[in-house]
């Protein structure tokens, strides 16, 4: 594997923001999550579970509920009182419509998605028909005291059942008429009468209605008659969200405990029709409040406050145990928040309000292997850059170089020009930037630092010369064929002649920079790109896919390298494609053409072209193993993969010499430091 | 009268109520537990045991009620046999002779003529399940060999197995395993649980519980969590809830008759009920006392009992209400006190629940009260040292009782504390009069009473290890608030500073003999000097006596060298002395005998003598095969008068002791089924009614019908149904022993006449010179018959008209039949 001097980086303060709101789509098998930011990310199940898009968030928009609706479209309301519809293609927002009810508390779409119901603080229940260029609303259901909080529409699109604070109420679509009015039972279990607030209401296709409610009770209406038939008395906390599966024989709850509790719908006997919803299993893997919760048909999918996604797969459900089978917490963003700049030894953290940049500490000591070598320089905080306005920052890049950082949110571009003297930075922002530049999904400086490229919302890809004085736009590379799909990874090759751009479903395209044209597309796979880059000398292209599996591209010849076609062959081990994470950063060694060095957020991988492939039955990773044995057994069971968990999680890994690596570790524990106390739970045996 | 058999040893009462599940009758008027080789019906009611079915040579493992006939009970043992019982009358219908060890019991309603039993084949740790056919014999005792296996490799506790709604399925679990057989379709399904290593979770399996009306299985674990099963016709799509209250082993589990809810227990001594399986919606019945072991609901409903380790079954009221109490002896502590007699109600008083003194009566075979000595909530957790009980002493007249209790934790110091208590006639119980905290500053020795009628103070001594004796009188406590009598230390007494380890008085209480390891000191106790010490060197005293009686010049001890002697007092010098080594050493306080046992490898021996001859009364080798812990006399409320020399010493006095292995065992002469005609056998089901309001409404209406009738047929039935012998009998004798009812028509009907009084009487003279007459060979008992016939002949036309009068010999060969029914009657 070689041996490095390896920064290890602990000061990148991220913290992920809490999920608010998830709406899973059955017909594509994507989850949208919202967070309490704004930013939006949608996640492709059928991927393993990969981050595939991301809209960043915005400080007046706080989504409250989101929705999907005439198959692929994604609507999301929020306190803010307007409804947005995302642009899945362009990566932005396409168009906000207000809905004239005060704040929007939430929001489902009709069973054939052509209506959308939001439920508003006012207590009116709006519906506004989904047209295929905007949403209008269409009239106004009878209004109710006290704020919308739930809805759910009837299978059958005839009723809404809202939950407000103490009732449950069911609405006649048509006849815009309230048929039913439920009351909570307001005695109760707490210390002070508190009032029961209906936080999720789900309509059954047999005319049911469940309630989650503050008093931490699930409840079970009869819609026809109003009766109350079940109750489950779930926790001491509130039970904040519910979900139900789309053959109604299984639903998901939340509690601000953290905890999801799943209910069947069980025959209580074999032989007869009867059945009853049963509570089956309680799940903790939330510390803190449970604010979402999801149901594909083979997982239960939850998010909260401690910003966790998990997918817990529904071992029943699963045919084959594989890669789906198993739980999956998601925590950080699949996506690459830091930036290098090897020569000066800088990181760039980009954080959704601002940009920090760090001088990496130094060390003269020298050590053996496993040695902590003290600093005689402190990694030093040069720079602290805010955004402004109300966009999150949604990318970021500092030039190889070190002198140039770039950042834009939604709909600016900014570019800053970087002075180092002694030992103070002077930092400029560059106003003459091209109109084009409006916006950019992803930005990357050329390895030499005169050339930025820029991914634009558009789909379009620019190519800018950089100099002291002034920028000049070289060149757009226009989106093949009229398709408009964004751009998001971007990898230039090292002599400056090649670049490769990849979006969420379009291939890997590269683009002869020479020349300025397209040079070729590298042939389509089923599954996202994770991370792309261009060996240098070689001018290989490398391509990490969400389902784990590596590609080796030659660009010059157009084709798959020997290597990859041999990889592809054999097949990877299975322990590498069961890996949790999808890889976000590659990078290789300068020295030593052979090795392909990548990560993901639980190890750091060099591949060894040159050595054989591990088979299923050799152990992946068995570099701590080898490292105490004898040279022949060494030699004997090395192979291509080796493999360091050293480092978790990982957010990022570079080379940033031949013999130094840096590694940014963002620990749990941090995380969970920053987050507000959870709800105290008394705990047997303390 | 007295049978003049061997001397038996024979355990006495007090056996295990708790090692199965007890069962509910249909009614839920009767209890019925296993105990030992017998089986015990109680009353729900009056906790009284009405039955004890026995015949069983062998442990009986599992009980239940004949699903086809709810008047009757199933209960098979180690022994290989499976009983039915009719328990309303106490009497074995049927014996099945299986032929291998069963180990427990089980049939359904809807699997009708098979039963099925845990049974061990081969392997000595695998149970099978299996199902066997009762043969249909009118015979007393069938073969029953029909086995088919249902399920392999279960556990052994029936708790681990449990039928599931209509008798559907079968449910068996083991270790981490849980087996489901399915009857209609011959399926099994298994499912196993993680073994769970990680943080406090053990999955094993301890109890299964079935849902009497739904697919649901209910399953206890080690780890105190329950789960409930369902889908579990599905490998794959089977799941579970889990209820978690419980912090250890989950002990028993059971469904409420309509599965609405849930009971389970186990050693935090909480009934927790589960109310539609929702783990949010528990009650709880707490302080039950001891760890819960089994749960059972009564088949109405109404009822619930749970078994508990402290050998108590209660009777838990639907809302969670206990209604009764059935203790049995307490056997699960170290016998601190040993065996002692309450003077005052002759009831054996020993150890029972931690801190707890029991008053057991051995006549009852059964707990009288608990005294709650340390007065301090048991808390159910191994790793806690809790205040133990340690010494208990009774004043001859019973109305002081002494108690020592300690608390001695490693690397603490000792806690000690004395208690005396004084009997309340009011109260009738024991009150705390005076509590001494460190008596001593060592662990108390021994404690005695000299407490006579004739003594103005009563006087308490107490033995330490700390050197010191201390003699504690009754002194006037008064002050200005109130009259108080308390206990104050009056004396301390030493000898060069050894442990004093004895102490007794002679039975006029003149003298006190105190042991100081090796030697006996002797104090008159009206001064308190040392009058003189006696010495058997080498060796400490362990015991120590004054003889009683003619003998009370005399004094044993007992050495650890193995020696028992005698010192005569007036001579002070050694009588005699004997090599033996005595455990337990126990004078008759109504004779001079003393008892005293010893041990050996071979088991333990018992001797009986008088002080002042060298030649033992009884000598019994071997008796017991285990130690014997302590021994007490227990006096008889009727003297016995055997002739025997061997059981002389057993006229006045019983006498009881308890073996390592907690059994209470006595002597007995008699044959063992002599001694079982209990007085409680002629309690009469009925009168085990409980008078409810229904009850008083009902059965007053009842009665006024019967008066009702009565007054109406006044003309024809002179006196009541119930007030002929003949018929009363025949109504309550069982209907399988009656013979048939040819034999029993002319009775019946004899009886129906109606006798005229004065009237007839009369007529009588002449009846009987008619009858002698004709028949001068009959016996005057049959003529006595014959009488009321010709009675009957002669007193009404119709009646005449109706039976065609008999010849002679038909007459006669009638009589002979008579006489054979009545002597058999009056036998009943």
């Amino acid at each position: 594997m070689g041996e490095f001097k390896v920064h290890r980086v602990r000061f990148f303060n991220y913290v992920p923001v809490g999920i608010r709101c998830m709406a899973y789509n059955h017909q594509s098998n994507r989850l949208a999550v919202s967070r309490s930011d704004g930013t939006v990310e949608i996640y492709n199940l059928a991927a393993n579970s990969f981050q595939e898009k991301f809209f960043p968030g915005h400080e007046g928009r706080s989504t409250e509920a989101m929705c999907w609706a005439k198959g692929q479209r994604l609507f999301s309301a929020g306190l803010n009182g307007d409804i947005i519809e995302y642009d899945l293609e362009k990566l932005s927002v396409k168009y906000s419509v207000d809905g004239f009810g005060g704040p929007i508390w939430s929001m489902a779409a009709d069973p054939s998605g052509s209506y959308l119901a939001i439920g508003c603080e006012d207590g009116s229940v709006k519906l506004f028909h989904v047209a295929p260029d905007k949403i209008q609303l269409e009239r106004t259901l009878e209004r109710q005291k006290g704020r919308i909080l739930s809805l759910s529409w009837h299978p059958s699109g005839t009723h809404i059942a809202v939950g407000s604070i103490d009732y449950v109420a069911v609405l006649d679509v048509k006849s815009g008429s309230t048929t039913q009015k439920m009351l909570m039972d307001r005695r109760h279990p707490g210390p002070h009468r508190r009032r029961c607030v209906v936080w999720g209401v789900a309509f059954l296709s047999d005319g049911t209605v469940v309630s989650t409610d503050s008093a931490g009770m699930v409840q079970f209406w009869d819609s026809e008659t109003g009766t109350l038939m079940q109750t489950h008395p779930l926790s001491n906390s509130d039970v904040l969200s519910i979900a139900v599966a789309e053959k109604e024989d299984s639903m998901v709850v939340g509690t601000a405990e953290g905890t999801i509790f799943h209910f069947q719908l069980i025959a209580s006997r074999t032989d007869g029709k009867q059945s009853q919803w049963v509570r089956t299993k309680p799940f903790q893997h939330h510390t803190h409040d449970v604010r979402c919760v999801a149901h594909s048909p083979t997982a239960l999918i939850s998010g909260g406050v401690d910003a966790h996604l998990v997918i817990r797969p529904l071992m029943e459900k699963v045919e084959v145990k594989n890669y789906d089978a198993a739980l999956r917490k998601i925590t950080f963003p699949h996506r690459r928040l830091i930036s290098c700049a090897k020569k000066m030894q800088l990181l760039l953290f980009q954080f959704p309000q601002r940009l920090e940049l760090w001088r990496l500490g130094a060390t003269e000591a020298a050590g053996k292997n496993e040695d902590i070598l003290p600093l005689s320089r402190n990694a030093e905080h040069l720079l602290q850059l805010k955004k402004k306005g109300p966009e999150n920052i949604c990318c970021s890049c500092i030039s190889p170089c070190g002198s140039w950082i770039a950042y834009s949110t939604a709909s600016r571009f900014y570019l800053y020009r970087m002075n180092y003297e002694n030992n103070s930075v002077s930092i400029k922002r560059v106003s003459k930037v091209p109109k084009l530049l409006n916006s950019a999904l992803q930005i990357l400086f050329s390895a030499d630092s005169t050339k930025l490229f820029v991914a634009s919302n558009q789909g379009s890809l620019h190519v800018i010369q950089l100099s002291e004085g002034s920028l000049k736009h070289l060149h757009t590379f226009s989106p093949q064929s009229g398709t408009s799909e964004a751009t998001t990874l971007l990898a230039a090759s090292p002599d400056g002649s090649w670049l490769a751009a990849a979006g969420p479903s379009n291939g890997v395209s590269v683009y002869d920079l020479k020349h300025l044209k397209p040079h070729c597309t590298v042939p389509a796979y089923n599954f996202p790109v994770t991370a792309l880059a261009i060996a240098p000398g070689t001018n290989n292209l490398v391509i990490a896919h969400a389902d784990q599996q590596v590609f080796e591209f030659s660009i010059p010849q157009k084709q798959y390298t020997d290597w990859s076609r041999k990889v592809q062959k054999q097949g990877l081990h299975y322990l590498w494609l069961e890996r949790d994470t999808p890889i976000t950063h590659i990078t290789f060694h300068p020295q030593k053409p052979t090795h392909i060095l990548l990560h993901d957020t639980y190890m750091f991988c060099i591949i060894d072209k040159s050595m054989p492939l591990p088979d299923d039955k050799t152990p992946l990773f068995n570099q701590l193993s080898l490292r105490e044995a004898s040279e022949n057994v060494r030699r004997r069971h090395a192979h291509a993969f080796k493999i360091s968990k050293k480092f978790q999680p990982l957010l990022f890994m570079d080379l940033l010499d031949e013999g130094t690596l840096v590694a940014v570790e963002r620990p749990l524990e941090d995380i969970v430091a920053q987050l507000p106390p959870p709800i105290k739970r008394k705990k047997f045996g303390t | 009268m007295v049978a003049e058999e061997n001397l038996r040893v024979v355990r006495s009462g007090g056996s295990k109520l708790n090692f199965r599940r007890a069962v509910f009758s249909a009614d839920s008027k009767y209890l019925f537990c296993v105990s030992g080789d017998f089986v015990k019906v109680y009353s729900t009611a009056t906790e009284e045991c009405i039955y004890v079915l026995q015949g069983h040579s062998n442990l009986v493992t599992g009980i239940q009620l004949n699903p086809q006939n709810h008047l009757q009970l199933y209960s098979c043992s180690l022994d290989g046999t499976i009983k039915l019982w009719d328990f309303i009358d106490g009497i074995l219908i049927k014996t099945f002779v299986v032929g291998c060890k069963l180990y427990a019991f089980f049939a359904s309603v809807h699997l009708e003529d098979s039963v099925f039993i845990i049974v061990n084949k081969e392997i000595p740790d695998g149970f099978q399940l299996a199902s066997l056919k009762l043969p249909k014999s009118p015979s007393q005792e069938v073969e029953a060999k029909e086995l088919s296996f249902v399920l392999d490799y279960i556990s052994q506790s029936p708790k681990c197995t449990a039928f599931g709604r209509e008798g559907q399925y079968v449910v068996a679990a083991r270790d981490l395993y849980m087996s489901v057989y399915f009857f209609k379709k011959k399926k099994t399904f298994r499912f196993s649980l993680p073994s769970g290593n990680k943080k406090n979770c053990n999955n094993i399996f301890t109890c299964i519980a079935c849902h009497p009306k739904e697919d649901c299985i209910a399953s206890g674990h080690q780890d105190g969590r329950i789960r409930l099963w369902r889908n579990f016709n599905d490998n794959k799509n089977y799941t579970y809830t889990s209820l978690h209250w419980h912090h250890d082993v989950v002990m028993d589990l059971a469904f409420s008759i309509e599965g609405t809810s849930l009971l389970s227990g186990g050693r935090e001594s909480v009934l927790v009920e589960w109310r539609g399986g929702i783990e949010k919606n528990k009650e709880f019945l707490p302080r039950l006392g001891g760890t819960i072991e089994h749960i059972s609901a009564s088949p109405g409903g109404d009822l619930f009992c749970t078994c508990h380790s402290d050998n108590k079954i209660m009777i838990i009221h639907r809302n969670l209400e206990v209604s009764a109490i059935i203790q049995g002896l307490v056997k699960d502590s170290v016998v601190n006190t040993g065996l002692m007699i309450d003077p005052r109600t002759k009831a054996l008083v020993m150890n029972g629940k931690p801190g707890h003194l029991q008053f057991y009566s051995l006549q009852n075979d059964k707990q009288l009260y608990n005294l709650d000595i340390v007065q301090q909530e048991y808390v159910n957790d191994p790793g806690l040292v809790h205040i133990e009980l340690m010494k208990a002493a009774f004043s001859s007249q019973g109305n002081w009782l002494a108690t020592v209790e300690q608390r001695h934790e490693k690397e603490a110091e000792l806690e000690l504390q004395m208690k005396l208590w004084e009997f309340n006639e009011q109260q009738q119980g024991f009150i705390l009069n005076t509590r001494i905290n460190m008596p001593h500053e060592d662990h108390v020795t021994a404690l005695c009473f000299s407490d006579t009628e004739n003594s103005e103070t009563p006087t308490l001594v107490t033995t330490s290890k700390d050197g010191h004796f201390k003699v504690w009188i009754l002194t006037n406590d008064s002050d200005i608030y109130k009259q108080a009598m308390g206990w104050t230390c009056d004396f301390v007494g030493s000898y060069h500073n050894y442990q004093a380890t004895n102490c007794c008085f002679s039975e006029d209480e003149s003298l006190l003999a105190v042991s100081f390891e090796e030697i006996i000191t002797i104090w008159d106790s009206a001064t308190w000097e040392l009058k003189c010490t006696f010495c058997h060197r080498p060796g400490k005293i362990k015991n120590l006596c004054f003889g009683r009686q003619t003998c009370s010049k005399y004094l044993l001890g007992t050495t650890e060298k193995s020696f028992l002697c005698c010192w005569n007092l007036l001579t002070c010098a050694l009588e005699w002395s004997v090599q033996l080594s005595v455990i337990v050493l126990e004078p008759d306080p109504n004779s001079d005998n003393i008892a005293a046992m010893s041990w050996s490898s071979g088991g333990s021996d018992l001797f009986v003598f008088k002080p002042s001859e060298p030649r033992p009364l009884c000598i019994q080798k071997s008796m017991c095969r285990e130690k014997v812990q302590c021994a007490v006399f227990v006096p008889r409320d009727v003297p016995e008068s055997f002739i025997s020399e061997d059981y002389q010493w057993l006229n006045k006095s019983q006498f009881y002791f308890l073996n390592e292995s907690q059994d209470l065992m006595t002597f007995s002469t008699k044959s063992p089924e002599e001694k079982l005609t209990p007085s409680s056998k002629q309690l009469i089901a009925e009168e085990s009614l409980p008078t409810t309001p229904f009850y008083f409404l009902m059965g007053k209406h009842r009665k006024q019908q019967e008066t009702n009738e009565i007054m109406e047929n006044e003309l024809i039935y002179h006196p009541s149904a119930e007030d002929i012998p003949a018929i009363s009998e025949l109504l309550q004798t069982p209907a399988h022993v009656l013979p048939s009812a040819s034999f029993l028509c002319s009775m019946f009907v004899n009886s129906l006449l109606i006798s005229k009084g004065t009237k007839s009487a009369e007529e009588i003279p002449d009846d009987i010179e008619m009858e002698s007459g004709k028949a001068t060979d009959d016996s005057d008992e049959e003529n006595d018959i014959s009488e009321k016939v010709q009675k009957a002949t002669n007193d009404t036309v119709i009646e005449d008209e109706i039976i065609p009068q008999l010849s002679k010999t038909q007459e006669r060969e009638l009589r002979k039949l008579r006489k054979v029914d009545y002597s058999w009657m009056c036998s009943l």
